[in-house]
C-alpha cells in the first residue's frame, strides 16, 4: 500500500496520476532473469534481436529480484525448485507481476497426471497474472502475454475501491 | 569572472532537486510492503547460509602493496624519461636514488618471503613428505616406547 493508494475518490487528478503511473509501470517491466526448463530458451530468443522484447521495455533482465518487477516462470517447476521460486517471488519488490510461461507453469503440462516430482502449476505457490499456454510457447506468444499484462497494469487505479 | 561560477551553482541546485525530487516522488508512488524475505540476502532462491562478511587471506593485501611499488615506479619513470635529456645528470642520480629506495623495499619483501604465494615454505624444503612424516612419527613413537621400556627395565634392575 503506497501513500496515495486507496485514499482519494476517483476524479480527474487521480485518473491522470493513474495514467502516468501505469504508463511507467507497464512500459518498464523488468523481468527476473531465471529460467527453469526449456521454455527459458524461448524466453531468451524473445530477448534477442529477432523478437526483441525491448520494444515493450522489458529487455532489462535483472539478476537480482530487488530490481525486477516481473517474474516469468519459464518452465517445469519441480517440487525441489518450488520453494526457491517462492522465495525469489517473496524477495521481489512491489509492485510485482507473474507470468506463467508454458503448460508446465500453467498446470503441470505433460506431468500433470503421473508425476511425483512436478508442481502442478505455478499458481499453487505464487499469484499468477497471465498464463501463456504452449509447450513451449513461441516467442510471439510470450510477447502476447506481455501485452496482456501491460493491459492489466493499465487498468489498475490508486483510487478508493468501489467508487 | 566570479559570475561564471553561477553556472556551477545552477548545476548543483538542479542536481540536488533531481535527486531529492526523484526520491520523494517514488516515496509517494511506490507501494510499501516490507517483509522478512525482502530484507534477507539474495542467494538465488536458497535460504541464506552464513555471513557475507568472510575472512580472507591477509596475503592479498600484501600483494596489493607490492603492486604499488611497481605502479609508483612506472608513474614517475615515464614523465622522467620524456624530459630526461633536458634535465641531465642530476635527474639521473635522483632517479637512481628513488629506484634504489623502491628496490630496497622489494628486497625486504623478498627476504621476508612475501613474494611466495604460500609464505615461509622455504624452511620446509627438507621436511619429510606426508607419507614419510607418518612413518617417522611411528618410528619416533616406537623409539620412545622402547626407550621407556628400557628405562623401566633399568629401574627394575
Amino acid at each position: 500500500m503506497s501513500l496515495i493508494e486507496n485514499r482519494f475518490d476517483k476524479n480527474f487528478i487521480v485518473t491522470s496520476a493513474d495514467f502516468f503511473i501505469n504508463w511507467g509501470r507497464a512500459n518498464s517491466l523488468w523481468p527476473v532473469s531465471f529460467g527453469l526448463a526449456c521454455c527459458a530458451i524461448e524466453m531468451m530468443a524473445t530477448g534477442m534481436a529477432r523478437y526483441d522484447i525491448a520494444r515493450f521495455g522489458a529487455e532489462a533482465f535483472r539478476p537480482s529480484p530487488r530490481q525486477a518487477d516481473l517474474m516469468i516462470v519459464a518452465g517445469t517447476i519441480s517440487h525441489k525448485m518450488a520453494s526457491r521460486v517462492k522465495l525469489i517471488y517473496d524477495q521481489m519488490s512491489e509492485p510485482k507481476y507473474v507470468m506463467a510461461m508454458g503448460s508446465c507453469a500453467c498446470s503441470g503440462g505433460p506431468f500433470v497426471k503421473h508425476s511425483y516430482s512436478v508442481l502442478k502449476g505455478a499458481d499453487l505457490i505464487i499469484p499468477v497474472d497471465v498464463y501463456i499456454p504452449g509447450c513451449p510457447p513461441r516467442p510471439e506468444a510470450l510477447l502476447d502475454g506481455l501485452m496482456k499484462l501491460q493491459k492489466l497494469i493499465r487498468k489498475k487505479s490508486i483510487a478508493k475501491a468501489g467508487k | 569572472m566570479l559570475f561564471d561560477f553561477a553556472a556551477v551553482l545552477v548545476f548543483i541546485v538542479i542536481s540536488i532537486f533531481f535527486i531529492f525530487g526523484t526520491l520523494v516522488f517514488s516515496w509517494i508512488v511506490r507501494p510499501s510492503k516490507p517483509s522478512a524475505a525482502k530484507s534477507s540476502t539474495y542467494e538465488c532462491g536458497e535460504i541464506p547460509a552464513g555471513d557475507a562478511w568472510i575472512k580472507f587471506n591477509i596475503h592479498f593485501y600484501v600483494i596489493a602493496l607490492i603492486f604499488i611499488i611497481f605502479e609508483v615506479e612506472i608513474l614517475v619513470l615515464f614523465p622522467w624519461a620524456v624530459v630526461f635529456k633536458e634535465l641531465g645528470m642530476t635527474a639521473f642520480i635522483e632517479m637512481l636514488v628513488f629506484v634504489g629506495i623502491l628496490a630496497l623495499g622489494l628486497a625486504y619483501l623478498w627476504k621476508k618471503g612475501d613474494l611466495d604465494w604460500v609464505k615461509g615454505t622455504d624452511y620446509m624444503k627438507d621436511a619429510p613428505m606426508p607419507s614419510d612424516a607418518g612413518r617417522s612419527a611411528r618410528e619416533h613413537r616406537s623409539e620412545e616406547k622402547s626407550a621407556k621400556g628400557g628405562s623401566a627395565s633399568g629401574g627394575k634392575d
